[in-house]
């Protein structure tokens, strides 16, 4: 029952980005709000169900995109995966971690969908990727981790109470 | 007798004094023991008065000020009221011109059957150039219907669900569009980039291409219905050594704006898959 909290929060995030952040522009590059929620949900003490978001979301967000469904899939599911690593084994500062992952899972997602689309025939200019989209969004992604790992964090111990030491 | 002339003499004797001492005061020559009187008594008024004053506001300005303080919130929030009203009547003549815009475009182009949707969302990706429009199959949108608004072409539908569709901008890397150069009645391929720039492709190097030549669709391909409006040539690139020339195209559609657009419904695009040849064993 506590996954089912999935369902709104996802659904706003994925109508959020396509609303509203995908209209807010720096260079060419625009934040990634379902990328840095699943990595804010999947560093947090309890969460068990973090693969399951990042497929959904993925789905929702290749069923929404004109990019194969495999780049959002594939890219928040490895968000997901340095997430525990990093949790479980690197890092214990949490901020941290969450700049690292953000900063690391911007550019496989970045690279994931370039790489698609040049497999698909499309030509982007390296130069461009790098300096106007991938660059501005990992500052963006970046300027948004803060914010939405505190409201994951809220949403985390709301539904994954801390048990009660007698 | 004896006692009435003294009393009437003391009478005269006062009226005189006090007429003397009346007319000297009016012919001015009391003045300054008389200004010295009334000045000390001006002083005197004004300190009581100014003390009552002072007492006086000491009891009724705190109820002033707190009427006062009132009176301003409720003024304050009638202005923001207002203001509200006014943003709300600026959006709404916004839409109004917009939409009497595309009544106009749609009236002088009365060959095509439109169908008008807001755009309600963009593409995740950073790296493609898809809208989101608020009407679907529903409303009979099919893949491949051309979107224009009341400046030009924008793109064309690309996926759809019952309610939404997806729209292709021009602007998206994986876009071409055939187009002619109106002033050079030439025919040349257009086509989008990652940071929604247009360039021109495939003009032939004996062609005069200008700078402000204006873009139109060909219709060449069925993709787009032709003399579509898409935008003016604002730089020109020919070496030598290619084959063709390029031209940077400034379109007439500000992408980053868009709000309303009309899909061209009665438009079929040219399938040409069955035209291909199939390969045999």
């Amino acid at each position: 029952m506590r996954n089912l909290v999935a369902v709104p929060v996802i659904l706003l995030t994925v109508i959020l980005q396509s609303a509203v952040i995908s209209r807010v522009y720096l260079l060419s590059g625009i934040a990634d709000l379902p990328l840095v929620m699943l990595a804010a949900w999947a560093l947090q003490d309890g969460v068990d169900s973090a693969w399951h978001w990042a497929i959904a979301t993925g789905l929702l967000i290749g069923f929404i995109s004109g990019i194969s469904w495999v780049v959002p899939v594939a890219g928040y599911v490895s968000v997901v995966l340095l997430a525990y690593m990093f949790q479980r084994r690197v890092w214990q500062a949490p901020l941290l971690a969450m700049f690292s992952i953000t900063f690391i899972g911007t550019i496989i997602v970045s690279l994931l969908s370039v790489g698609v689309l040049q497999l698909t025939g499309v030509v982007l200019p390296i130069s461009d990727v790098l300096g106007l989209v991938m660059l501005p969004g990992v500052l963006l992604n970046m300027l948004l981790a803060i914010p939405v790992y505190a409201v994951m964090r809220d949403l985390a111990r709301w539904v994954y109470p801390a048990p009660e030491v007698e | 007798m004896r006692n009435l002339f003294p009393r009437t003499l003391q009478t005269t004797i006062i009226f005189l004094i006090v007429g003397g001492i009346m007319a000297l005061a009016l012919g001015g020559y009391f003045s300054s023991a008389s200004n010295e009187f009334t000045g000390s008594l001006v002083e005197i008024q004004a300190w009581f008065s100014a003390r009552f004053l002072a007492v006086q506001d000491f009891f009724t300005s705190p109820r002033d000020i707190a009427s006062l303080r009132q009176r301003n919130a409720e003024l304050e929030s009638e202005v923001a009221e207002l203001q509200a009203q006014v943003i709300q009547l600026q959006q709404a003549v916004g839409e109004t011109q917009l939409l009497a815009a595309l009544v106009d475009f749609v009236r002088v182009r009365p060959e095509n059957t439109y169908r008008a949707a807001a755009v309600i969302g963009r593409d995740p990706s950073p790296f493609l150039h898809y809208v989101i429009i608020n009407r679907g199959s529903n409303e009979g949108i099919l893949r491949g219907m051309p979107v224009v608004t009341n400046q030009g072409l924008i793109g064309r539908v690309d996926a759809v669900i019952a309610d939404a569709a997806r729209v292709q901008l021009i602007t998206d890397p994986a876009s071409s569009v055939n187009v002619r150069l109106q002033n050079a009645e030439t025919e040349a391929s257009l086509i989008g980039s990652v940071t929604g720039d247009l360039m021109l492709e495939m003009i032939q190097q004996d062609i005069d291409v200008q700078q402000g030549d204006l873009v139109l669709t060909s219709g060449l391909g069925g993709g787009y219905p032709p003399d579509l409006i898409i935008g003016q040539v604002v730089n020109v690139r020919s070496r030598e050594v290619d084959l063709f020339k390029q031209a940077t195209v400034q379109p007439v559609v500000d992408f980053n704006l868009l709000k309303i657009v009309l899909v061209i419904v009665n438009f079929k695009p040219v399938d040409f898959d069955a035209l291909l040849p199939v390969p045999t064993p």
